[in-house]
């Protein structure tokens, strides 16, 4: 059948400067560049996805990628996005997939948030000359401390407290399996945590066993529907477990890793035949209920010798409040709230478009409802999907998470351009894919150091905020809606997010 | 200190210190009388006999006590032999790791859910969930199962778990199976005749073994029935032999009937159903 899709990109190349060195041709792998029988370079266009590998590889600087401006009648309605997504359906019956986290344009409430700043009457705090603690401890917190006094300066906590995971910095990288993504992907990952003093999160495809005695202790494994090489060596090895229930990206469906990239090692891990579909079920099967969650949280508490944090990791849906809740009645330390802009590596786009609701309005609603119920201190809140900048993790804090997960933002520091390709296995950078030629293109080492970079970066800008606030450590930040004032917000969203306009 | 209300499993759970007069040592067989014991209490005495240097554990007057087992996690590997008299409560043996573990009676839901290494024998019936996403080992079931048994069970390489059920299940058996082998026995059927329904739906790998009547519209779409091979014997031989030996039965009356055997008609049931 012939395609009636428009192209997505011109790939032009500046014949002056172009030098014939072939890059182009080794770099993309969705086969844009050939040569013909002369040896000049030709360039199928239709297949180009804007990864922009190419044009940064090339030694010459002689390639321009952009739009397709061919496009249909302009029509606000009939959108090209809707034009394009019916004609694929129309040649090939199937569900649209796509990667990354939803790119239509809802409306961003970070956006409308703005932080506040001392002026006069509290002094700022100068980051760079006084100690600001950006140090979270994740986990639940007793109701209350017995201290016992021994002498002029020994004081001793009678209270047996609980496993927590402790944080040098808010933020963690959320779940992405190898798998999902490559080996070397996450090995930067596993090592920039452990470098940084953060946790990564292995996501549902098992942990390979050499990076376990390294890594584990900066691990949070995973426990999902497919529970794909979940045995108590792999449970035990890590510094917390987390139930993943649902991802912001796909709330209320499950998974499939297409056979074709349960590869050798990867069929290892996941302990399952090469060559089989990993088929996560969209719900688990032993939970049907907030009593099915507890025992399954109990469970994993036994097998850990209640020696670790659990968490439960959910979709931001509509009645996220409530099933925040009684998740953590159910037992959870650590709720995992993850936002409809959050990324995946394959997703029906229909559902990544249309299912699941901001993060930011999500916190707010589960900070407000578990702080009036009482049990705020009983779980520690992660907030991800869709944190962009360091003033994104400040206003998640300050609506009311403990911590933030990044995915999105740390894959974009290794090289990730969002070219929502992630579905086909063939990514350049290396990221997203299971192809040894193409996971060899990054390298682990750089790869961390860019993520550590990042870390770094964030957290510095993180302490310069606080500072303005003359605030000295982001656990004061924590659920503080007074630092935060809405701005172009109708009252029902002020209300909601539990903050005040500007200029009140 | 006890938090009020909140948390069913962990309030007033005694410290071990407290629980010593639950337990009677006899070289290296305790004896836990686990009649008014909670979850944890349980648990906590379980590991503490183990680590103790006991090598099979008797429990009386169990009362629904859950995950019987799944605390004896211990690095070195130790294997250890429980006996159970009484009814386990749900998650018996969850995430098992080598021991043995045999119920003088009925289980409840989700006996040896995700299972690693080892044997779990029931002389009874077992609940829902039975032997979800287990991975190694073997569960033997005298009776029936309720729904959903065997669901996403999986196997890699050597490591293949079985399962076997004197009764039948109810619906949903090995439903998403990734591999492993389930065998159902039917013993003391009504009319000879299954009643389950979509078995095997999503099933894309493993092998389950029907012993009784089975109509095609009682499994699911992405199964389907293959002749039995010699080598199909060896495997029943082995496990119904098994099975014959811990309940009493006669292993040649037992495989003097037709079996159906159902394996997945694809490894990617999925894969054709998306637009790239």
């Amino acid at each position: 059948m012939k395609s009636y899709l428009l192209h997505d990109f011109i790939v032009e190349r500046n014949k002056e400067r172009c030098i014939n060195c072939g890059a182009c041709i080794n770099q993309c792998s969705f086969g844009v560049f050939s040569k013909d029988e002369k040896g000049d370079i030709k360039i199928d266009e239709r297949k180009c996805v804007g990864c922009l590998r190419c044009v940064i590889f090339c030694p010459a600087n002689a390639l321009v990628v952009r739009h397709n401006p061919t496009t249909y009648r302009s029509n606000p309605y009939w959108t090209r996005e809707f034009i394009q997504d019916i004609k694929k359906q129309a040649e090939t019956g199937g569900v649209v997939l796509t990667g990354c986290g939803s790119d239509k344009p809802y409306k961003i409430y970070f956006d409308h948030l703005l932080l506040n700043a001392s002026q006069v009457t509290n002094p700022s705090i100068d980051p760079l000359r006084e100690p600001m603690e950006l140090r979270v401890f994740l986990g639940k917190k007793p109701d209350y401390l017995e201290i016992e006094f021994n002498g002029a300066d020994e004081v001793e906590i009678k209270t047996e407290l609980y496993p927590n995971l402790v944080a040098e910095t808010p933020i963690l990288f959320a779940g992405m399996s190898y798998g999902a993504i490559s080996y070397n992907a996450f090995k930067a990952l596993a090592m920039a945590a452990s470098e940084f003093g953060t946790y990564f999160n292995t996501g549902e495809g098992g942990f390979p066993k050499e990076l376990r005695e390294k890594y584990g202790k900066n691990a949070i494994v995973q426990c999902a529907s497919g529970r794909f090489g979940v045995d108590p060596e792999y449970l035990n090895c890590a510094a917390a477990v987390e139930i993943k229930i649902g991802q912001g990206a796909k709330p209320g469906i499950g998974g499939h890793l297409p056979g074709e990239k349960v590869t050798d090692k990867i069929s290892a891990t996941r302990m399952i035949p090469e060559g089989t579909d990993a088929l996560s079920p969209a719900p688990q099967h032993d939970i049907y209920s907030i009593e099915d969650l507890s025992t399954l949280i109990y469970a994993l508490k036994e097998a850990t010798n209640y020696e670790k944090p659990i968490a439960v990791k959910i979709a931001a849906v509509h009645n996220v409040a409530a099933i925040a809740s009684g998740i953590v009645r159910a037992g959870a330390d650590i709720v995992v709230i993850d936002g409809f802009r959050g990324g995946t590596g394959a997703s029906p786009k229909i559902i990544r478009d249309h299912v699941g609701i901001p993060i930011e309005v999500a916190i707010a609603a589960v900070d407000r409802r578990l702080r009036k119920e009482k049990i705020r201190n009983k779980c520690s809140i992660i907030a991800s999907g869709g944190i962009r900048c360091s003033a994104d993790v400040i206003k998640a804090i300050a609506l009311g998470a403990d911590a933030v997960y990044i995915g999105t933002a740390a894959l974009i520091a290794m090289g990730c351009t969002m070219c929502q390709k992630c579905h086909t296995g063939k990514c350049n950078w290396g990221i997203c894919t299971q192809d040894p030629n193409l996971v060899k293109r990054l390298n682990p080492n750089e790869a961390a150091k860019r993520l550590i970079n990042l870390l770094r970066g964030w957290s510095l800008e993180i302490k310069e905020m606080l500072g303005g606030m003359g605030i000295n450590a982001i656990e004061s930040l924590k659920g503080n809606r007074d630092q935060l004032r809405g701005f172009g917000l109708e009252d029902w969203e002020l209300e909601v997010l539990g903050v005040k306009g500007a200029g009140e | 200190m006890i938090e009020k209300g909140i948390d069913s499993y962990l309030s007033g759970v005694r410290r071990l210190n407290v629980l010593m007069e639950y337990v009677k040592f006899n070289q290296n067989v305790a004896e836990i009388n686990a009649s008014d014991l909670r979850h944890k209490e349980l648990n906590d005495l379980m590991r503490f006999c183990a680590m103790k240097g006991a090598r099979k554990i008797i429990l009386r007057n169990v009362y629904g006590q859950r995950y019987i087992g799944t605390r004896l996690y211990f690095p070195k590997n130790i294997k250890l032999e429980i006996e159970i008299y009484g009814t386990p409560g749900n998650d018996l043996g969850a995430f098992l790791n080598g021991h043995r573990i045999v119920v003088h009676g009925n289980a409840q839901d989700g006996i040896g859910n995700t299972m690693n290494d080892g044997e779990i024998i029931v002389k009874g019936r077992g609940g829902d969930v039975v032997a979800m996403a287990m991975r190694g080992g073997r569960i033997f079931i005298r009776d029936s199962v309720g729904y959903r048994a065997a669901i996403h069970m999986k196997e890699y390489m050597d490591k293949i778990p079985v399962l076997v059920i004197g009764g039948t299940s109810q619906d949903f058996l090995g439903e998403y199976m990734a591999g492993g082998i389930v065998i159902v026995l039917g013993i003391g059927l009504k009319n000879g005749k299954h009643k389950a329904h979509y078995i095997g739906t999503g099933m894309h790998g493993g092998i389950i073994y029907l012993r009784g009547k089975i109509e095609k519209y009682q499994l699911g779409k992405e199964v389907g029935i293959v002749e039995m091979e010699k080598k199909d014997w060896e495997i029943l031989e082995r496990h119904v032999g098994d099975f014959s030996k811990y309940f009493g039965y006669n292993l040649d009356d037992l495989l003097s009937e037709k079996f159906t055997k159902l394996i997945p008609v694809s490894k990617r049931p999925y894969g054709r159903i998306y637009a790239y």
